[in-house]
């Protein structure tokens, strides 16, 4: 067995210094009733080549997003990851290292972390950023949790127009009862029915934007409102190249971020492992959850960076801790600043208005399209189009015709049918002119022949 | 001044080194149409220094030789698991109908998708002998708070929510009495026996009418099976609870029995740990949770249904077969790509490979354990399973504490093992050797810590001193803490 050191002789000669003569009498404390070594219905190990062959054969049977024109988003983006990113990320002192708990011999570790706070932060116009969550959903309810904590309220106001997976793992999490949450999934973000909604009981209210469809919101006005009841803003962000047109959320009021980082150095996975980012300000730096990296001085005086804060965290506060996570996204966060710095503030921003553009040529081009109506009157990289068919079978039959459309609205909400027919288009910087020249043709194909 | 030393470079921050007029990425000329974002539309700069891309090498090459890693040097951290990580399944994970496949593509487009799942699934299942599998949680704790919310989910079920109290030993990891708590449930906890295992007597005194169920690990944080295992399951279920294993260290017993078999409800495995998958300096992880029968409606969204080997996804809430699940942890389907790797280990090892795995990462334990037992001074009496855990009585009188023995190990060229956990040990030593470590391996750290005991009588102060062969020397935590510097900051100018 390939990964298995010890040989038979070794065996041999480790169980006479323990005192054995088998290994089973380690096992001695295992009940009688319960069979050692039972039968497993698998099979035996195999070959490089032969696993190689396996999992080769399974991938083969998806269609992969670079064998097709691709329009898919609704909170997981493509984006083109420079080959510096994945390279970096593969050496073994970032791949096989653990949480960075002895400082001295993990400072590679908890410096790029400190820098990813800081870019986070710089990002979501916040003042502080924790080391990373699981994703941008389980940052989100955190960030709830963390909202209810501050604010000793127990009502939350989830917005229309939050991704619906993000509202159900929202109370998944929250574990409160029912009623305790408002949430009513619908494409209309009304500023003044949100407002109307905010009582004293209300502990946040969390807005996605660009929202789930798409669409791109000013906040201040709201924020304003969430304040005077002593309630917090909890902004969402899904597609984080976003903010490189976008006023930050700190910027428009926001209390605490949460957003997805898959965009950013980390391909699609089919979902995970991806990368939540969460910021806050300055006065909740202690009720933030996850692991936060920071700055001190050795024994000598020099700089250097230690895990901190750790009296919010379950090893050390246990049933009192803020939240129970442990591991966060290390690996992801790693990627996702390494592809950060590699663009910094020009690239960033290059790449943030060449998604904008590639969403408006499809814009343009749907227009004009009978049958076809763009819902959204503002978007960056992603919008809503009602198809004159159900938009299900619409991306099923551009499957079949080699084109990876868009996401149906009905994936995530099938309960009403007058989502039937919209479907969600995302467009990026990977998208090109003869992409969008494909999906008009061949969408007029479907619908009408 | 140049404070480079040898191959230790010094290097400095991402926001000293780089600026944002920098870029290491060529993009096509936008063309400067219209922008169509409304109001919340802005240029302003945000501040994000960047390198070009030979900088961005250098940078993170400099950085990354300032961390040590398994590949560099056995990593006994106790209850982490840190075995060797195959390659081939980093090969794997990358195969772009994997990698580069959307969530939410039409179900016909990604039916290999779902067969991964649906095969990793099956394979949990049999190695467990549970009813079923759920492989959303994201990470252990996740997969912890998964278990306990099916658990919960039950007993609202059954009408007896008024079931609060969930029984959780003095030694476990802290994320289970986080997890109890955070789900509403009172947490009591239960002592350990002088042999680090349970006390059975002390288990069943703390039940009453309000007994919802106990979190066990098992082998436990000691580093022992727990010997009463089934009679506590026995307990537990005659008392209308439900037990729930911490399978952190399914390692030690993968392959030789089934858990199932011990008469538990619900089981995190982390991938990270059993399954080799990298542990990244902290994640990504992945916590996929098996249950009993008894468990198995309340599973999260989504289910994968296999129809004569057309695959399909159940992601809707209200669809008849998530009836009665607890909900949905997290968007989209879990780790998938922690679950390539997971799946590449265990088709490499198969069923006869990993019993050997955990028969080999409880005889390197064992091994240690016979080798240092008149240097160090294990905590409990009779054989280990995967790790040895110590106490700091050999540091007596030495003016010695555990944390700076673990400081000379780094001076040794060695990641310390885990230190004071679990807590029911004073300055507890935990080490974890796992089974990719050779004999070879294994003896010479058996000598380094042998001859760092010796040390201890004769030159005590070079072990306060600890460590002076790193990049940097023992940090102050406690300024970190009482001033916290979370970010960087541009230096205010200061008028003159």
């Amino acid at each position: 067995m390939r990964y298995l050191p010890l040989t038979n002789e070794d065996r041999k000669n480790m169980r006479g210094v323990i005192g054995i003569d088998d290994v089973n009498e380690l096992f001695s404390n295992v009940p009688r009733s319960v069979s050692l070594d039972p039968t497993f219905n698998l099979p035996n190990h195999k070959t490089e080549m032969e696993v190689g062959r396996i999992l080769s054969g399974i991938a083969n049977k998806n269609i992969n997003s670079n064998q097709a024109p691709f329009f898919l988003g609704a909170g997981a983006y493509k984006h083109h990851i420079p080959a510096t990113v994945d390279h970096i990320i593969q050496r073994s002192e970032f791949l096989t290292s653990y949480t960075p708990y002895q400082p001295e011999i993990s400072q590679g570790t908890l410096q790029y972390l400190f820098e990813f706070q800081t870019q986070v932060s710089l990002m979501t116009g916040m003042d502080v950023s924790n080391a990373s969550m699981y994703d941008g959903s389980t940052s989100s309810a955190e960030a709830v949790s963390m909202a209810k904590r501050i604010t000793k309220r127990n009502k939350v106001v989830l917005s229309p127009t939050l991704h619906p997976q993000y509202a159900e793992v929202i109370k998944t999490l929250i574990s409160a009862d029912e009623d305790s949450i408002d949430y009513k999934f619908s494409e209309d973000f009304d500023v003044t029915s949100l407002i109307s909604k905010i009582d004293e009981d209300v502990s946040c209210v969390v807005v996605q934007n660009p929202d789930f469809f798409g669409s791109c919101h000013t906040l201040e006005k709201l924020a304003d409102h969430i304040h005077s009841k002593g309630a917090l803003l909890v902004v969402v962000v899904n597609e984080i190249v976003s903010l490189g047109m976008m006023k930050s959320p700190g910027a428009m009021g926001a209390d605490i971020v949460a957003c997805e980082g898959q965009s950013l150095g980390n391909p699609l996975n089919f979902g995970g492992p991806y990368i939540g980012l969460m910021s806050t300000k300055d006065k909740y730096v202690r009720q933030l959850p996850g692991r936060i990296v920071g700055e001190t001085n050795d024994m000598n005086g020099e700089k250097g960076f230690v895990l901190t804060l750790a009296t919010r965290e379950q090893h050390i506060r246990r049933e009192k801790a803020t939240s129970n996570i442990c591991t966060n996204s290390g690996l992801c966060s790693l990627a996702f600043t390494i592809h950060l710095t590699l663009l910094g503030e020009v690239g960033f921003k290059k790449l943030s208005k060449l998604n904008h553009e590639a969403a408006i040529k499809l814009y343009n081009k749907l227009n004009g399209l009978e049958g076809f109506a763009v819902k959204n009157k503002s978007f960056f990289n992603e919008f809503t189009v009602k198809l004159p068919i159900n938009a299900s079978v619409f991306v099923e039959k551009m499957a079949e015709k080699g084109v990876l459309a868009g996401v149906p609205v009905s994936r995530l909400e099938n309960q009403d049918d007058s989502f039937s027919n919209l479907l969600l288009v995302a467009s990026s910087e990977i998208n090109s002119d003869s992409d969008r020249e494909d999906f008009i043709k061949l969408a007029k194909e479907v619908c009408y022949e | 001044m140049n404070s480079n030393r040898g191959l230790d470079h010094d290097e400095k921050l991402l926001f000293e080194v780089g600026d944002v007029n920098r870029t290491g990425v060529d993009l096509s000329e936008p063309e400067n149409l219209n922008h169509m974002i409304g109001d919340s539309f802005s240029d302003s700069e945000i501040g994000l220094a960047g390198l070009s891309e030979p900088e961005t090498v250098r940078h993170y090459v400099r950085l990354s030789r300032k961390n040590y890693s398994i590949d560099a040097g056995l990593y006994p951290l106790g209850s982490c698991t840190m075995k060797h990580n195959p390659r081939l399944n980093e090969k794997m994970a990358r195969l772009e109908g994997f990698s580069e496949i959307h969530p939410l593509q039409p179900i016909s487009t990604c039916q290999g998708a779902l067969e991964l799942i649906d095969l990793i699934s099956s394979w949990l299942k049999e190695l467990t002998g549970m009813a079923a599998v759920t492989m959303a949680p994201k990470a252990g704790a996740q997969g912890e708070l998964c278990g306990m919310m099916a658990i919960k989910q039950a007993l609202l079920n059954k009408n007896e929510s008024h079931r609060k109290i969930v029984l959780v030993p003095d030694s476990a990891h802290g994320t289970n009495p986080a997890t109890a708590a955070f789900l509403g449930f009172e947490v009591k906890t239960i002592k350990s026996n002088n042999s680090g295992l349970i006390d059975f007597d002390d288990f069943k005194e703390n039940i009453d009418e309000n007994f919802a169920g106990v979190m066990i690990t098992n082998p436990n944080t000691c580093g022992l099976f727990e010997a009463d295992i089934v009679k506590i399951s026995d307990l537990t279920h005659k008392s209308g609870g439900y037990l729930y294993c911490d399978g952190a260290n399914f390692n030690a017993v993968v392959g030789k029995l089934k858990p199932g078999d011990l008469g538990i409800d619900a089981m995190h495995i982390n991938l990270h740990k059993t399954f080799s998958t990298p542990h990244g300096g902290g994640g990504p992880g992945s916590g996929p949770v098996v249950f009993s029968e008894r468990l198995e409606k309340f599973c999260p969204a989504p289910l994968i249904e296999n129809d004569k080997g057309e695959y399909d996804l159940i992601e809707n809430l209200h669809e008849e077969s998530l009836v009665n699940s607890f909900g949905r942890l997290n968007v989209f389907h879990g780790q998938m790509g922690m679950f390539v790797r997971a799946m590449s280990y265990m088709l490499s090892h198969g069923a006869d490979g990993l019993k050997r795995v955990s028969e080999d990462a409880v005889l390197n334990a064992n091994y240690l354990r016979a080798s240092l037992s008149d240097r160090l001074t294990p905590a409990f009496e009779g054989y280990c399973m995967h790790e040895i855990l110590f106490n700091d009585d050999f540091l007596k009188g030495t003016g010695v504490e555990t944390l700076d023995f673990a400081k000379a190990m780094i001076d040794e060229g060695y990641h310390p093992m885990t230190i004071y956990f679990p807590l029911v040990i004073h300055g507890a030593l935990l080490v974890e050797p796992t089974e990719t470590e050779s004999k070879q391996s294994l003896d010479h750290f058996i000598s380094t810590l042998r001859d760092l005991v010796d040390k201890l009588k004769k030159d005590s102060e070079s072990f306060k001193a600890a460590p002076v062969f790193t990049p940097i020397r023992r940090l102050d935590e406690t300024q970190a803490a009482r001033k916290p510097i979370l970010r960087w900051k541009e230096e205010p100018l200061i008028a003159v």
